[in-house]
């Protein structure tokens, strides 16, 4: 059995556009290998199960648990954190939007909401408010009371609407 | 916390899984979308699983048409349950079923097959599969079963899978002319899991009632049926709360859920109303 199962598992994928190879524990949580090994701590693990959406990143295009995900079963993904998103300036006018609708107070749940309203605005058109706020319903806020986070999503969509028509 | 395995593989197809999990000793746990395996993991609910990661398996996945019915892939995840055209157009109940379930990151990666093997009480698809009257395919090293939903489910977190089997694929029969599909649910906030939740189909041979979140697995309503088909909601008001013997928690007294229940079983009947008139 031992020859089958393995305690350590190596995985072979990308980072933030970066190749990346890595050993790592079995039971290890894809967002303590991002945040541990690889230094990339702007996802917070927090509940560890599921409930707040601050360990949210981006699996192959998707927005992802990173505390539901073991590390193990990344081999072969394409993974990009906010560190990624905010180098290569692919959510500039989403943080902008952030900060000047006072979408963040101490800014711990920030960059999982980044990640779950990115994929949202990325599907493009213009959510409505309801649909923003279900969109983000799995992203815990225990500062903004969240009327200002769906203030920041609604403007942006609005304003990358508004350059796609013109 | 942190979760804890005793070991991991990665399948790289279904007879690799199989024997990988023949010869883990009792130990081993089919790891799919792990949205509810990895968190029972964390919580240490289960510690020291030799996980069998059937994740990658594309040949488990997808959703196909075969005669009157479909057949959905265990691997086929909740997002792609809603937004699948012929599960919409043949099984609406399921794509309904999805908007209730978790959260869009959850939904991006939970599997079918993994909720329905879960077999949490409270879960949506387990009661909806119930309520269409679905079969439910395992596949062990010698031999693929065939089980109705309402034998599948036997007690909270137990199935009728066996020791060295995995769940491969769902198989719903197809709508008929005339059929409609109802799921109505009451949870504090969206995406918890509900207080209690209720599926309605119904056919030409006569209405299907499946509750969930109100007893140890998802269950028939048989007798509120009988009085739906008898044109008697009032009737089937009252009988369902004989058919169900919800518990008591922190989150919901058995009083109020069987209150609940009869609101929506009024509600799912009011909105099949609605579209048929």
């Amino acid at each position: 059995m031992t020859e089958l199962f393995r305690d350590k598992v190596d995985i072979d994928l990308t980072v933030n556009g970066e190749p990346v190879e890595a050993r790592v524990p079995a039971g290890q949580h894809l967002i303590d290998f991002l945040r541990q090994t690889l230094g990339l701590t702007g996802a917070h693990a927090s509940c560890e199960h599921g409930v707040c959406g601050a360990c949210t990143v981006r699996v192959d295009g998707e927005a992802v648990r990173g505390c539901l995900m073991l590390a193990a079963q990344a081999d072969g993904t394409e993974i990009w954190t906010v560190e990624g998103l905010s180098d290569t300036a692919a959510i500039t006018d989403l943080q902008e939007a952030f900060v000047a609708r006072n979408a963040l107070q101490c800014g711990f749940c920030t960059p999982g909401m980044l990640v779950a309203a990115e994929e949202l605005l990325s599907r493009g058109g213009t959510p409505s408010r309801a649909e923003i706020r279900e969109h983000m319903s799995g992203n815990y806020c225990r500062c903004t009371g969240y009327e200002a986070i769906v203030d920041a999503v609604e403007s942006v969509a609005q304003a990358r609407a508004g350059k796609g028509a013109a | 916390m942190k979760a804890s395995a005793g070991g991991y593989v990665r399948a790289r197809d279904l007879t690799h899984a199989l024997d990988v999990l023949g010869r883990s000793d009792g130990m081993g746990r089919v790891l799919a979308g792990g949205q509810s395996l990895i968190a029972a993991m964390n919580m240490r609910l289960t510690a020291g699983d030799m996980l069998v990661d059937i994740s990658r398996l594309s040949e488990l996945r997808g959703v196909t048409e075969a005669g009157e019915t479909l057949r959905i892939g265990a691997l086929t995840r909740h997002v792609e349950v809603g937004s699948d055209p012929l599960i919409a157009a043949h099984v609406p109940l399921l794509a309904q079923a999805v908007g209730y379930i978790a959260h869009a990151a959850i939904r991006n990666r939970g599997t079918i097959g993994g909720a329905t093997a879960h077999a949490d009480p409270a879960a949506e698809f387990p009661a909806c599969l119930v309520a269409l009257g679905a079969v439910i395919e395992v596949t062990g090293p010698t031999a693929t079963r065939e089980i109705a939903a309402e034998d599948f489910f036997v007690d909270v977190f137990e199935t009728a899978i066996e020791e060295g089997e995995i769940l491969t694929a769902i198989i719903v029969p197809k709508a008929q002319a005339g059929e409609a599909h109802v799921i109505e649910e009451v949870a504090r906030r969206s995406g918890d899991y509900a207080l209690a939740g209720l599926c309605l189909v119904k056919r030409r041979a006569g209405h299907r009632v499946a509750l969930f979140s109100v007893g140890p697995r998802p269950m028939l309503a048989s007798s509120a049926m009988q009085k739906l088909d008898a044109g008697d909601l009032d009737g089937a008001v009252t009988a369902l709360g004989q058919d169900i013997d919800p518990p008591s928690d922190t989150q919901a007294s058995a009083a109020y859920r069987r209150h609940l229940a009869g609101v929506l079983l009024r509600r799912a009947a009011a909105r099949i109303e609605g579209d048929t008139a």
